[in-house]
């Protein structure tokens, strides 16, 4: 777009759709963007995960940051996203009385967080969604949507693509070239390993973004750095079937296994939470996969006699402090690290978040990093409309 | 919660099964002369699937092994392969219900190859917008949920996944790269009954054509591999029709076909 030869080159490691979103954001701000990924794009997490597009009332009572995030973001994806979500809305239904009891305080923390929401009754839900269970007692409206978990992520690298950045699947970052600077230490470049020929060599760099998700301590210890992100996964459930047109969760505490997201002919039921070692090796227990059926069952009482399609784990990328036993305990708000904190220059970490935040993690990404190299140039990614998916393949 | 991570519990696991099954895995790097075949083998449990063998094979055995995944549940189409000789979606195929102590894995065909079995899609989004129009269109706009009867009306997102697995399949498209194909053929039908502000004469006069829908032998395959239920063999037949009613309308109104 307005790159040129003379402006400085960011390496993104990383390529979900933090990375994506990332480099959208510093191509629109006339950087020089190449991004690597050792896989297909969303290969990680981002491809997994169920599909929400968060209108932020999970989070309403107890996480109001995020909340407030989310329907931020919700409002900006949908105007530059035109295309990529279901209208459908999603409703939060209270089972038990101690459901119901919750709701006065959810419904309030909704309306708090500037998340649009409507008191649904007992009969007009059941008419909504005539095959909820038939035990709800009340419901709550808001605007949570369905969103394909990999083309919406797609449509900012092709993007960033459009706009002169240089994308690079299955090319694995393998090292970084660090030398020493002032009295620290500065990352200059990253050396790759291109997976499709075994060629290996060194992209230089003025910065490095580090945008692995759950393999960004992974990543972060190739420059020598600790960062704290605990991969927490969680086991998901499709189903075949198309049980409800709205996203259908549990209107309680936040826990387990409380959500059914409609997609196309699927139902998507999640999920689990705990915290594992390596993202690379996620287990799908069994006793985990029941707890989804039965949670599923809870809300949407047809799904414990659906035919099952897939499960499988995805692993979110939680910052937290080590130590820490379950997933549900850390921060689900994103967090931007310059690790010139940790006396190594030139490298950034951006992780936490959400899908439903990309374009928010990407525009603190790329804050910092403007900032670090002098690049006064403010962020165009909230108008911005973005590229159909297709064009990444143009 | 806490899971317990031992192999024993872990549905899908990769190892610790007793249940040995070999892979023979098609690899190909860029400057190859030709491609060839790597042997793995691994311990499997029922619900392990061709893609969850594929990755424990790239992050324990060789990780230079180049694979498409995402979703893990058929929804994004990136893990359409040749298992068997069969076009199937490596994330929803249980090894063990394919019923051999070998597995064979391919890339899809007809479409370039970036290395191993990531087929490059270019070529696939390359017929779709020959057709004038993407495969999957842009959802429609609603200022807010209004709900109609029957929840059905809801599915808005277009059933096709972009896989390429009925591409790969398709006896027509190995033979003659100017053949549209059925995933270009079944979006153009979607189009000319549901136009949303396309223009469906243009369309039609793309697919009624010998590269078109006429060129189609009627063999199935394309229905058959389709992990979505598209039907893109139906959608063709459906096309035709169309096509000869479009004629007959034309003759009978004094005009020429």
């Amino acid at each position: 777009m307005t790159e040129s030869a003379s402006a400085p080159h960011v390496v993104i490691v990383g390529g979900g759709g933090t990375g994506g979103a990332v480099a959208h954001d510093l191509a629109l701000r006339g950087l020089r963007v190449t991004l690597v990924e050792r896989g297909e794009l969303t290969s990680g997490t981002t491809g997994r995960h169920h599909g929400l597009l968060h209108s932020g009332a999970r989070y309403a009572v107890k996480d109001r940051e995020s909340a407030v995030e989310c329907i931020e973001e919700n409002r900006i994806l949908r105007r530059i996203a035109p295309g990529s979500f279901e209208q459908n809305d999603g409703l939060f239904v209270a089972i038990t009385e101690a459901d119901e009891a919750y709701e006065p305080l959810f419904f309030e923390s909704c309306l708090a967080s500037d998340i649009p929401a409507r008191r649904v009754s007992r009969e007009e839900a059941l008419r909504l969604e005539p095959n909820l269970n038939p035990a709800v007692r009340l419901a709550v409206q808001v605007p949570d949507g369905t969103m394909d978990a990999m083309r919406m992520p797609l449509r900012f690298f092709a993007t960033a693509k459009r706009n002169g950045a240089t994308i690079k699947p299955y090319t694995e970052a393998v090292a970084m070239t660090i030398v020493p600077s002032g009295t620290g230490r500065a990352v200059t470049g990253v050396s790759v390993l291109e997976r499709t020929s075994g060629r290996r060599y060194e992209i230089g760099a003025d910065l490095v973004v580090n945008a692995g998700g759950p393999w960004a301590e992974k990543i972060a210890a190739l420059a020598g750095v600790d960062v704290p992100i605990a991969p927490s996964p969680g086991v998901l459930l499709a189903v075949r079937g198309r049980y409800a047109n709205m996203v259908i969760n549990r209107l309680h505490a936040s826990g387990d296994g409380d959500i059914v997201v409609p997609q196309r002919e699927l139902s998507v039921i999640g999920t689990s939470s705990w915290l594992a070692d390596d993202p690379d090796h996620l287990s799908v227990p069994a006793d985990h996969v029941a707890m989804m059926f039965a949670e599923g069952s809870a809300l949407i009482p047809a799904i414990a006699k659906a035919q099952v399609r897939a499960t499988w784990s995805a692993a979110r990328p939680l910052i937290g402090e080590r130590g820490a036993t379950s997933g549900r305990e850390l921060s689900r708000t994103f967090k931007c690290f310059d690790h010139a904190a940790d006396g190594v220059e030139g490298f950034v970490t951006i992780s936490g978040g959400k899908a439903t935040t990309l374009r928010a993690m990407a525009e603190a990404a790329a804050n910092v990093v403007c900032a670090k190299l002098g690049i006064d140039s403010p962020c165009r990614t909230r108008e911005y409309v973005l590229a159909p998916h297709t064009a990444y393949y143009a | 919660m806490n899971a317990q991570l031992d192999p024993a519990h872990d549905t899908h696991a990769t190892a610790d099964t007793g249940v040995r099954v070999r892979f023979r895995v098609y690899r190909y790097k860029a400057g190859d002369r030709a491609g060839h075949f790597d042997e793995f083998s691994l311990e499997v449990a029922p619900e392990t699937t061709v893609l969850d063998a594929l990755v424990a094979i790239r992050t324990r055995l060789d990780p230079s092994l180049v694979l498409r995944h995402s979703c893990f549940h058929a929804s994004c189409g990136t893990c359409g392969m040749r298992v068997n000789d069969t076009e199937v979606m490596a994330c929803v195929t249980k090894i063990l219900d394919l019923g051999s102590a070998t597995v064979k894995v391919e890339p899809i065909a007809n479409g370039a190859l970036l290395g191993d079995l990531a087929t490059d899609m270019v070529d696939f989004y390359a017929r779709l917008a020959a057709i004038g129009r993407p495969l999957i269109r842009e959802s429609e706009w609603l200022p807010s949920s209004i709900v109609p009867e029957g929840i059905e009306a809801y599915n808005r997102f277009e059933s096709c996944i972009e896989c390429g697995l009925c591409t790969s399949a398709c006896p027509i498209v190995a033979t003659d790269p100017r053949y549209i194909g059925p995933a270009a053929l079944a979006a153009a039908c979607r189009a000319v009954e549901e136009p949303r502000g396309l223009d469906p004469g243009a369309i039609m006069g793309l697919v009624d054509d010998q590269q078109g829908a006429w060129r189609c032998h009627a063999a199935f395959e394309c229905t058959e591999a389709c992990p979505s239920a598209v039907d893109p063999a139906g959608a063709i037949m459906a096309l035709r029709r169309r096509a000869a009613s479009g004629r007959l309308r034309s003759l009978i109104g004094g005009r020429h076909a």
